[in-house]
């Protein structure tokens, strides 16, 4: 298994071959507070960077999933959408969002560098 | 004698004065001078008050020029038996019309419940899943429909497709809204159905012309397509015909005005939604639903909030952020009063009523136009349309004349009590054996409100306790103090609210004769003359029924002006980060592109990023929006500064007029620099809550902005259908909610210009003493330079929260145990709560509840200090139920601790304003992730 990177919209990706799994940081699924909704892409669509590949609620707040390289996707996380509290209890392992094949590089930061920036 | 002024501000002289040295200032006067800007003070020279009775009787002298006759019009509004247990015990009882939004579940449950009631009776008649807890009107929920339809669509196209017979005042609704978010109506008759490149269709049922029909073929036709139905169907009706639900519908609209709510030339009234599963997270507007509270115990709260605007801002699909809850209420409690058999009996006597009607203008030897209908005939009368109309007016009632050779009456539950005789002489036809109605195929056989609550309360007896029993489970303004900042809970003074029944201001049709309405007439340009000059603009509409209307009409108001002139491109809308969430949201539906401008360390807007962001979008610039004062309660003495930086670049100024109570008196908009506002009139002008809506929200604007705005059908009036309303509309009516435009017209009248200018004072001085009073316990997060908040202070509850671990959510919940309803909480910032204590409070109260603030931060530090565990003590815990301290006690600490924390009974005056919550702390995230938003079966409430 390789090792995560993540990036400043604060997921993780997590690269095994073409195929990367992505989720959202500990730091993250901690701001939004209880997530109670996952709003997940189709499995096969396009996607440019930055582009919003779903949402996550919570009870206060919506947080977006951003595309962090433009790609498509491969695989989504059912067992999330049936039960958002994954997220908050397993956020980088049960609480994966999505599988994509980037066509790009994403940018990434390393896990020092991430935590540099939540500190 | 001794003036209203001196009843509604709560402090007195000596009270003021004490407050004053606290502050070190030596009178009101002084506190201005030094908290308001010098370069903005205005004066509005205005006149002197008047006594209550005097405004009463200037009041009774307007409603007598009104000339109310028999309403046979129709369109969507309806005569209506108001039952006098709901007209006494809901409208005209303050434990219902001054409570808040029921964002503090645990001392909602009441108005929860009854909204419960009220999705639950509106989902079951239209025969969908879930419907949300109500919307402004009729009109205003089709437009919200059809944007509901366009995100939820997976169709590509942008084509609505309209129903040629919908109500009119729909069809012009339709028209300014969508123009503005690029979506292209196209209008249908049932022969001509092309739905290629449409995401949703409107079908009115039954149809504008009374015609009860099938809508399956606009249905089908749209679904083909991949888009979704919209129905917008007569409530009343729906008992007797088959629902939306039941043809395919996605979605059902309407309103909910002949469930017992008087017509008031207009509103307030609640339009409904309902939606099948699948798009309930799409839903407009605010939603209740079931959860479970600290015990285990079904719980009822506002549920899927992040749905909303004030969550979304520019990422929202809808600017709603009000319901109509006080008349949600008075409509699901009809329908608690008659239950299902009542609502078909009501429904059935009307109909063979209208039956009789169709019968005897047959045998008259007049045309029907349609053979199916429910309550409304149309019928034809070649060339004789208008002499019909006339001499039926003469004789004391009013029909429709769609056009020069048709006549359309329409029979409701008033007709269907006394009879049609009097209708029938207004024709001049006999009366004669009734017709058909409308065919058995179309007929309804599934059952609705089959919850037992639906079946309880059918005496007025029972009926009575069912509401007090709700009533007393909610906190309002009856109890004690709402500090809730930015919302401006202040008193709603029962002269205000005196007028708002009378059956000349309650009895008249949105579409009555204008010259029947002389009274209701002056009485809104009188109260539009003076909300002018109190503002500095020179025109004003209050038609717009909600604060976010408002909103819209001004900025829609400024795209208008922009493409007058050929500014098209003029669509950027500059907001800072500190503004409200529905600013962004209402430019969004304006057609405004949003960037956010950001706030400085105090708050204020930050003028190098303005600056830059204006000279970086000179050509784009469409407008500003700001508050003013700040929603960080502070005045920005930068204000005229931010409007000529936005003028010279050629954009317009929006000044958000939420906080205008700060104001009122000392300074004007138009004279700061804005060409647009609206008014909350539900917080500055003394319209209550209603426990979440109705709200009014005018909007003022200057000269060259006034041709864009909503416009009075006698200035501009545009010819739908052969309906007369006024061009560029934002809700169903012509004047919006005008029942309800007596209260701000007395308070206005009540205070003149020296009860105002003190009013904004007194609020001023108030939240300056709690700010004072509770800085050295909680900071304060923003003060001017002065080191002076405007009318309400924001506490920051962080580094609290860092130290011991307590919550501004523990610090809310703990104040329901003291008798306190929370302060606005985590807006605009989070982890804060914002206080708002208004000018109606006395010093006795605003010194409770500055003593239970400080009370409750010793209990914090306690806390921290180990005294309680971080998971077992009286903040965390909170609020404390009655059954609860009843029961086996475990906690470590005393029961009298938990429930009479300022003291036992008989102690001092915290025993009088003692408050029981009638459930412990809600859980969010269980209602949120399990979502039911029906009345829960009576199991469920079983221990």
């Amino acid at each position: 298994m390789t090792e995560m990177q993540y990036t400043k919209d604060h997921e993780w990706i997590r690269a095994e071959g073409d195929i990367a799994t992505v989720g959202i940081t500990d730091f993250a699924q901690n701001s939004l507070g209880d997530v109670v909704y996952v709003d997940l892409p189709e499995v096969d669509q396009e996607f440019t960077a930055g582009e919003s590949l779903g949402e996550i609620e919570s009870t206060k707040s919506v947080g977006e999933l951003f595309a962090p390289a433009a790609g498509t996707v491969v695989e989504v996380n059912d067992a999330v959408a049936d039960d958002p509290t994954l997220v908050n209890s397993d956020p980088t392992g049960a609480g994966w969002l999505v599988k994509v094949r980037f066509s790009e590089q994403p940018e990434v930061l390393s896990a020092d560098e991430y935590a540099e920036l939540t500190k | 004698m001794r003036s209203f002024a001196s009843r509604h501000i709560g402090t007195d002289g000596a009270a003021q004065s004490a407050m004053l040295s606290q502050l070190g200032y030596g009178s009101l006067a002084e506190l201005m001078d030094a908290v308001l800007p010098k370069g903005i003070r205005a004066e509005t020279p205005f006149g002197e008050p008047v006594s209550e009775a005097a405004a009463l009787a200037e009041l009774r002298g307007m409603a007598d020029t009104n000339t109310v006759r028999r309403s046979a019009i129709g369109l969507g509004y309806h005569g209506t038996v108001t039952p006098a247990p709901i007209k006494r015990n809901i409208l005209e009882n303050p434990s219902w019309y001054t409570a808040y939004t029921p964002y503090q579940p645990e001392i909602s449950q009441g108005r929860l419940e009854a909204l419960i009631n009220f999705q639950t009776m509106i989902a079951e008649l239209a025969g969908l899943d879930i419907a949300n807890a109500s919307m402004l009107d009729e009109s205003t929920a089709v437009v919200e429909g059809m944007l509901l339809a366009r995100r939820a669509s997976k169709a590509k196209g942008n084509v609505f497709l309209v129903d040629k017979d919908a109500l009119p005042q729909t069809k012009a609704l339709l028209e300014h809204r969508a123009a503005a978010v690029g979506i292209e109506l196209r209008e249908f008759t049932f022969d001509t159905i092309d739905a290629e490149g449409a995401f949703g269709a409107l079908v009115q049922y039954p149809a504008s012309c009374g015609l009860v029909r099938d809508p399956s073929p606009v249905i089908d036709a749209i679904h083909a397509v991949g888009g979704l139905a919209v129905v917008a169907a007569d409530l009343l009706a729906l008992s007797l015909v088959k629902s939306p639900g039941e043809f395919g519908a996605d979605i059902a609209v309407g309103s909910s005005q002949r469930f017992g709510v008087p017509m008031g030339f207009g509103g307030p009234h609640a339009g409904f939604m309902a939606t099948r599963k699948g798009i309930e997270r799409q839903l407009p507007g605010r939603l209740v639903g079931v959860s479970k509270d600290s015990h285990g115990m079904p719980a009822y709260r506002l549920t899927l909030q992040t749905r909303e605007q004030h969550i979304r801002r520019e990422r929202a699909t809808s600017n709603i952020c009000t319901a109509q809850v006080l008349l949600a209420v008075m409509a699901s409690m009809y329908a608690v009063y008659h239950g299902p058999e009542g609502i078909r009996e009501i429904a059935r006597a009307v109909h063979e009523s209208a039956r009789e009607v169709a019968g005897a203008l047959k045998s008259a030897g007049y045309e029907l136009a349609t053979e199916s209908f429910f309550d409304t005939v149309r019928f034809s009368a070649p060339g004789r349309a208008q002499e019909i109309a006339d001499t039926a007016r003469e004789r004391g009632v009013l029909v429709h004349t769609p056009d020069a050779d048709t006549v359309q009456v329409a029979v409701d539950e008033e007709w269907a009590e006394t009879g049609v005789a009097d209708l029938l002489a207004a024709l001049g036809i006999e009366a004669a054996e009734a017709t058909a109605g409308f065919g058995t195929e179309l007929a309804r056989t599934s059952e609705f409100m089959t919850h037992e609550v639906f079946s309880s309360f059918h005496s007025e007896t029972a009926l009575m306790r069912y509401m007090r029993r709700l009533s007393d489970k909610d906190y309002a303004l009856d109890r004690g103090m709402i500090p809730l900042g930015s919302c401006t809970m202040k008193l709603n003074a029962a002269a205000e609210m005196e007028a708002i029944t009378w059956p000349e201001f309650a009895g008249l049709h949105p579409f009555a004769p204008l010259s029947d309405a002389n009274g209701s007439l002056e009485l809104i340009d009188q109260l539009s003359d003076w909300l002018a000059k109190l503002t500095g603009y020179d025109i004003v509409s209050l038609q717009p029924n909600a604060g976010s209307q408002g909103e819209l009409a001004g900025l829609l108001a400024i795209r208008g002006y922009h493409q007058s002139r050929g500014d098209e491109h003029r669509d950027l809308c500059l907001i800072p980060a500190s503004a409200h969430g529905t600013n962004a949201a209402s430019a969004v539906l304006a057609g405004l592109r949003v960037l956010v401008v950001a706030t400085d360390a105090l708050g204020n807007v930050d003028m190098d990023d303005l600056h830059a962001k204006i000279e970086s979008n000179r050509d784009s610039l469409a407008a500003l929006m700001v508050t003013y004062p700040s929603t960080h309660g502070v005045y920005e003495e930068t204000i005229r500064e931010v409007c000529d930086a936005v003028h010279e670049a050629g954009g317009q100024v929006y000044i958000d007029g939420a906080n205008l109570n700060a104001l009122l008196g000392h300074a004007t908009f138009g004279d700061m620099g804005g060409d647009v506002s609206h008014l909350n009139l539900h917080k500055t002008f003394c319209i209550p809550h209603g426990g979440g809506g109705p709200g009014v929200g005018p909007v003022a604007a200057k000269q060259h902005l006034a041709e864009f705005l909503p416009r009075d059908p006698r200035e501009a009036p545009l010819e739908v259908d052969g309906l007369t309303i006024g061009a560029q509309p934002v809700s169903a009516a012509p004047f919006g909610s005008a029942s309800i435009l007596p209260i701000s017209w007395a308070y206005v009248r009540m205070m003149g210009e020296s009860g105002l200018v003190e009013a904004t004072a007194a609020a001023v001085l108030a939240a300056n003493y709690v700010a004072s009073r509770l800085k050295d316990h909680f900071p304060l997060l923003y003060a001017g330079e002065n080191g002076l908040v405007a009318h309400e202070c924001i506490l920051d509850l962080r580094p609290l929260t860092e130290a011991t671990g307590v919550t501004n959510d523990d610090v809310a919940k703990r104040l329901v145990d003291y008798g306190f309803h929370a302060p606005t909480m985590s807006f605009p910032v989070a982890g804060t709560l914002m206080v708002e204590p208004t000018e109606s409070e006395d010093l006795t109260e605003i010194d409770r509840f500055i003593d239970a603030m400080i009370a409750i931060k010793e209990e914090a530090d306690a806390v921290a200090a180990g005294t309680w565990p971080a998971d077992d003590n009286p903040l965390v815990n909170a609020p404390h139920t009655s059954e609860e301290i009843v029961g086996e006690w475990t906690h470590p600490y005393d029961r009298t601790v938990a429930v009479f924390p300022a003291g036992g009974v008989g102690a001092n005056r915290q025993s009088q304003a003692k408050y029981w919550p009638p459930v412990g702390r809600v859980d969010n995230a269980y209602g949120d992730r399990n979502l039911v938003c029906a009345c829960p079966p009576p199991e469920a409430f079983e221990v």
